[in-house]
């Protein structure tokens, strides 16, 4: 099992645990966990499931792919460590992955 | 051929009294409005769905193009901009580029997403919440006003005033002119001859007005302070304030027509859906907690915009059809909506459905629609004053559906109001 932690916008943090093969958005939607909308169910196509990732995890978990880019480039909120969360793969290596979910999603 | 002419010619090619489970599929043509106005196109799109998803129209009024009828297909259409453009407009009808303003829905990256980006700001939320307080007591007033235990239309004393109100609140424009945007959405989407304007000259000086109009509001909001409003935002963002003027009208005119007959036609749409289905109206009275989901399953049922077009750029293959260079490609949202192979009982309206999120409404891709999170703020603060004081909004008569295989709604819908004991 690996475990995610998502942080919401005020704080209240919820701990999910999940086996790896699927993805950190999925591991938000089974486990009801407010703030990620997930419009597209993971296509990469709707930019509701953007998180920020905790700046120790960002190495680990990877960099943007060009889909991505393009729309998280449509939220207004975006930052440096900024992710759709349906593009970050569940692995074992991310076991203890801190994630923060921004106040609104796109 | 001009388009006054096709509208003509189009009027011997509609489908409406034809069995959709028998004619020839190559004479299936979804473009004309027959079948919408007359409520008659689902049976249409569940053929379709069944027999021939990615359906070639060899003929129609418009010309020959591809419908794409399910879910997933269009899906995949929506989110290849590089094989799918946008280019030159995402309506059936080829537009003429000397009448044609420049607006990013319209556009290819990059250049749409710069545009967009420059846009986006003002429909942020963290924007939206500023608005919503004002946006309520504009919603309130017109409630309060209503006639109660007689019959009215509701898309005139509400939908269409509502979505008005909330555009001049959008732009800040004066309160009392507030009629002449909704009269620049209907003409900038106008065919000529329609009933709004009779030639594009007509409709060329009308969009004149209207830029001359935004230009006094532009340069009287350039010379104050930076305001939370759609023109002082473009008038003062470092990317959009050296904008052309007709690109600023472009991206203005945008707005208005977006967020103009989507929003009014889902707010009738609700309302209807309810009456028709009795057990979800009472859910809703039991639980009003629903309505942020609700919203979305109107949102999906109503499907406001039946389609957007794409053109192919280059030969490509969708679903076993080869579709050339050049082709039109037409997603129809309205059928996707409905299709049980990707949404649980697809054809039912359900407010409390899960996942009422996940609908084709809004478009997926770079092209998502741009004010999706106004129009559900707006359709949310609707229903729950409506629920502070009705017991019922009822249907009383006909609605009356708009001539249209593109915008999807209602010009009437007679109604009587029963309030809460
Ligand atoms: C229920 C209401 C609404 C529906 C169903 C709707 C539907 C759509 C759809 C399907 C698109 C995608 C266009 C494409 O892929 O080619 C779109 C784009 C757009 N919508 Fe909406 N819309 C609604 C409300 C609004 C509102 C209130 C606004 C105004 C603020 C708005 C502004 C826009 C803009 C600016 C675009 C262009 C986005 C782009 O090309 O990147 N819409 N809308
Ligand atoms: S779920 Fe839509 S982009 Fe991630």
């Amino acid at each position: 099992m690996v475990t995610i932690q998502f942080i919401e916008h005020d704080g209240t943090e919820h701990r999910v645990e999940v086996e790896p093969g699927g993805t950190v958005m999925q591991a938000a939607v089974i486990n009801a966990v407010p703030g990620i909308d997930a419009d597209c169910g993971g296509a990469c196509s709707c930019a509701t499931c953007h998180v920020y990732v905790d700046p120790e995890w960002q190495e680990r978990v990877g960099a943007v792919n060009p889909t991505e880019d393009a729309m998280l480039s449509l939220s207004a909120d975006r930052k440096e460590n900024s992710r759709l969360s349906c593009q970050i793969p569940v692995t074992e290596a991310l076991d203890g992955l801190v994630v923060r979910t921004p106040e609104f999603q796109y | 051929m001009s388009q006054d002419k096709q509208q003509e010619q189009s009027s011997n090619w509609s489908m409406v009294g034809k069995d959709p489970w028998t004619m020839p599929l190559d004479e299936i043509d979804l473009s004309h409005p027959g079948i919408w106005h007359s409520g008659e196109y689902l049976p249409f799109l569940e053929r379709l769905r069944r027999d021939d998803p990615v359906h070639y129209c060899p003929r129609s009024a418009v010309g020959p193009y591809w419908s794409v009828m399910k879910y997933q297909d269009i899906m995949t259409v929506d989110t290849s901009p590089q094989i799918y453009s946008s280019q030159p407009t995402v309506g059936i009808v080829d537009t003429f580029e000397e009448f044609t303003l420049p607006m990013f829905i319209a556009m290819d990256p990059p250049k749409h997403d710069e545009q967009r980006k420059a846009v986006q700001p003002v429909v942020a939320p963290a924007n939206l919440q500023r608005m919503e307080g004002l946006i309520r007591e504009r919603v309130c007033k017109i409630l309060d006003g209503l006639p109660l235990h007689e019959e009215f239309d509701w898309v005139e004393k509400v939908s269409i005033e509502l979505t008005t109100q909330m555009l001049a609140t959008l732009f800040d424009f004066p309160f009392e002119d507030r009629y002449k945007l909704t009269y620049w959405s209907d003409v900038a989407t106008a065919i000529p001859g329609g009933g709004v304007v009779d030639s594009q000259e007509q409709r060329w000086e009308a969009i004149q007005e209207c830029l001359a109009c935004f230009t006094r509001l532009w340069n009287e909001r350039v010379n104050s302070e930076p305001g939370n409003d759609l023109v002082s935002m473009l008038a003062h963002g470092e990317a959009t304030r050296n904008m052309p003027p007709m690109e600023y009208l472009g991206n203005v005119i945008l707005l208005i027509v977006g967020g103009n007959d989507t929003t009014r036609n889902s707010i009738s749409g609700g309302v209807l859906a309810l009456n028709e289905n009795p057990a979800e109206y009472e859910k809703l009275r039991a639980n009003p907690g629903l309505i942020p989901n609700m919203v979305s399953e109107i949102i999906r049922w109503q499907t406001p915009l039946a389609y957007m077009r794409r053109t192919a750029l280059v030969d490509t293959e969708l679903a076993g059809k080869q579709i050339k260079a050049g082709d039109k490609v037409v997603m129809w949202y309205a059928s996707g909506n409905r299709d049980e192979e990707a949404i649980d009982r697809a054809n039912e309206f359900l407010i409390d459905r899960p996942r009422a999120r996940q609908h084709l409404s809004f478009g997926f891709g770079l092209h998502r629609c741009m004010g999706n999170r106004l129009a559900e703020m707006q359709l949310r603060i609707v229903w729950e004053e409506i629920m502070q004081r009705f017991e019922k909004v009822e249907v009383v008569g006909e609605p009356q559906r708009v001539y249209s295989s593109f915008v999807k709604g209602y010009s009437k819908l007679p109604v009587k109001l029963r309030p809460l004991a």
